[in-house]
């Protein structure tokens, strides 16, 4: 089998191995031309080594690898047609700025003045006009991401390969660098794979995002996709907030929740079907008692700036509700959810992994960060190879 | 309690430098004498350069020097590559604690053995009168490659995992990859190691005492076997010759490293 026609690059069936533990496990995916697309996942998740195996770093255990429909399993990575912005970007510390950008032209034999040109170029693409006698070791980190980015770019790749490039600058800065690689892609129109662990990231820059864990590719869709219709417990709980509650599909437009039925828009399942049911917190309403279609005691209020989050503990149960609404702890409320505001998932082996917010805290926050994660295997970028 | 120390550190330079100075002041003296100085003069180094013998072992030694310190900062560095990529950490440090075997060792023993397995060795395929150039120079070698492998391994350490990929990256074969983008960012580091095997190889006398022939007498050894005649002042001009050069190869030495880490500590500001 070959990869499909209207691809720039194909994996099939890649598997990986480090020290016998299976690092990838079967990897399908097509990528388009032009497209913008993000693996995402936890640290360990694989997604780092998907990425070095298309930038020919790493070789593949099992399945291939195709460019254009050409399998480049054994192409070396000096003679493939992508390029690279490494994690803590690799620029060569003994030559300047210009000297780092030229380098890959050079290699190719460039004519010096055509390269002066280039590189000019280049440095206007990424807003470092006047830098090219700047030492690259002088330079602050979005000024040495640009380099970066500039000194991939000039060789013309057809894909630029981005390892969480964004990962050693402050908020601020990484926010501005989203816009700017958004604004390069669509300028060059060509394909850019960007590696990340923050979904938020993720969402607002990509055309297709794929959803990775243990190996595995979870989902692979475009942001709303991602975000509106997650199809396992996983999905829900890395991207955005979730509650993530036990029902069963009695019939379809009709889960059970509870022991109280609840419309919905999900259908396609078989009667009585136990499903994993997830509820954004912001599509939830706080109403009085008597109008809720369930009701319990505010336990917790957090000020986020945007709104408040409220935790409300339903019959053991303790949902996550995003409101402008204020609301004190001990206050008995109902809630209200529309019907488009549920979305049902087939179950999974994640279900049950990620549940309510009962344990609600700072230390919570820290536990759902990516890199807490306990059950991870080593991170990859620890693996060398 | 202050003075105190003054004064112990004053006695401690005293000691370490006091035999030193009398030597390089006597090697001025202009009357043959180890107890009267006579007045300022150069006689004894246009002696020194009048003994043909000298002169070859002065020869010999640079010759020793620059060939044994080429070979150790090659292979050295070459080694300090491999077991920086090394992936076992327990590896790693068995090959490290190997390495370092010859520096921590009593020279006498390295020179020793050293001689013991050249000697079994020329026995086993029956050539005699082994020891010399050769036997010298493989020995100059292993005792070298330590400290090149000692001054290249942190520059490598310190470097971004990912230079030699990025090189691959944007067009350029494995091995050219590292001299391109690699190699560039240790020099420092290798010429350290250069300098001090350079260093170590001229300033040797218990290793090669036992690895050497007659034929072949560094410089070391000459002064050793004038002293078995007479001392005679012009031991002390050649002693003190050999000391500058050494005091210079350390201060380049020196020098090299405050750089380096001049830079390292620029890249941590920012």
């Amino acid at each position: 089998m070959t990869g499909s026609e209207s691809c720039i690059i194909s994996l099939r069936g890649i598997t990986k191995y480090y020290n016998g533990e299976a690092v990838l496990r079967g990897i399908n995916l097509d990528i388009h031309d032009k497209e913008f697309i993000t693996l995402l996942g936890p640290s360990g998740c694989g997604k780092t080594t998907t990425l070095r195996i298309i930038g020919g770093f790493v070789t593949p255990d099992e399945g291939d690898v195709y460019f254009n429909g050409k399998r480049v399993n054994d192409v070396p990575p000096y003679k493939r047609p992508v390029n690279t912005v490494f994690q803590k970007y690799a620029l060569f510390p003994h030559l300047n700025v210009y000297d780092n950008i030229a380098f890959g032209p050079r290699l190719r034999k460039m004519p010096e003045s055509e390269i002066s040109r280039r590189v000019k170029e280049m440095l206007e693409l990424v807003n470092l006009r006047g830098f090219e006698r700047r030492s690259v070791n002088l330079l602050s980190g979005g000024q040495q991401q640009r380099v970066a980015i500039a000194r991939a770019l000039i060789n013309d790749p057809k894909v630029l390969l981005l390892d969480e490039p964004l990962g050693a600058l402050d908020l601020k800065l990484r926010k501005d660098m989203q816009v700017e690689l958004k604004r390069i892609q669509q300028q060059m129109s060509i394909t850019f794979i960007y590696v990340t662990h923050d979904q938020e990231e993720a969402l607002s820059m990509s055309d297709t995002v794929v959803v990775m864990d243990m190996g595995e590719i979870q989902q692979i869709g475009t942001p709303e996709e991602i975000y509106n219709e997650p199809v396992n417990a996983f999905v829900a709980d890395f991207i955005g907030e979730s509650n993530i509650l036990d029902g069963i599909m009695v019939d379809d437009l009709d889960v059970v929740m509870f022991g109280r039925h609840f419309k919905c828009l999900d259908k396609g399942f078989a009667k009585n079907e136990p499903v994993d049911v997830v509820v954004r917190p912001e599509d939830i309403d706080i109403v009085s008692v008597e109008e809720g279609m369930l009701s319990g005691v505010v336990t917790n209020v957090t000020f986020k700036g945007l709104h408040y989050e409220i935790i409300i503990d339903i019959e053991g149960f303790k949902w996550m509700v995003q409101t402008t609404d204020y609301w004190p702890v001990a206050a008995v409320v109902g809630i209200k959810i529309d019907p488009d505001a549920i979305h049902v998932m087939k179950k999974s082996k994640y279900s049950g992994a990620f549940g309510d917010y009962s344990s609600f805290s700072d230390e919570h926050e820290k536990l759902s960060e990516p890199d807490a994660k306990p059950e991870q295997p080593p991170a990859e970028e620890e693996i060398v190879d | 309690m202050k003075t105190m120390i003054r004064i112990y550190t004053v006695l401690v330079y005293v000691f370490l430098y006091l035999p030193i100075a009398v030597m390089i002041l006597f090697s001025f003296n202009s009357i043959n004498s180890t107890g009267v100085f006579g007045g300022f003069s150069l006689r004894w180094y246009r002696e020194l350069f009048r003994d043909s013998e000298t002169l070859n072992a002065l020869k010999n030694s640079i010759i020793m020097a620059v060939l044994s310190s080429l070979i150790a900062t090659v292979v050295g560095t070459a080694a300090a590559v491999g077991i920086d990529k090394m992936r076992s950490r327990w590896l790693k440090s068995v090959t490290l604690t190997v390495t370092n075997i010859p520096m921590v060792n009593p020279e006498i023993v390295t020179g020793v053995s050293m001689m013991l397995l050249f000697v079994f060795a020329s026995r086993l395929v029956r050539i005699s009168g082994v020891l010399g150039f050769w036997t010298l120079l493989i020995a100059h070698v292993t005792f070298n490659l330590p400290y090149v492998i000692l001054s290249v391994l942190p520059k490598l350490r310190q470097i971004d995992p990912h230079l030699q990929e990025a090189a691959q990256d944007l067009g350029c074969p494995p091995l050219k990859s590292f001299f391109l983008a690699v190699f560039p960012t240790i020099v420092p580091g290798v010429l350290t190691g250069a300098i001090m095997a350079f260093t170590l190889s001229l300033d040797d006398f218990v290793i090669s005492y036992f690895t050497n022939g007659p034929e072949f007498q560094t410089l070391p050894i000459r002064i050793f076997s004038m002293t078995k005649k007479r001392v005679t002042p012009d031991i002390y001009s050649l002693s003190t010759m050999l000391f500058a050069a050494i005091l210079l190869l350390l201060i380049i030495i020196n020098v090299l490293q405050a750089q380096s880490e001049k830079q390292q500590s620029k890249k941590k500001y920012y």
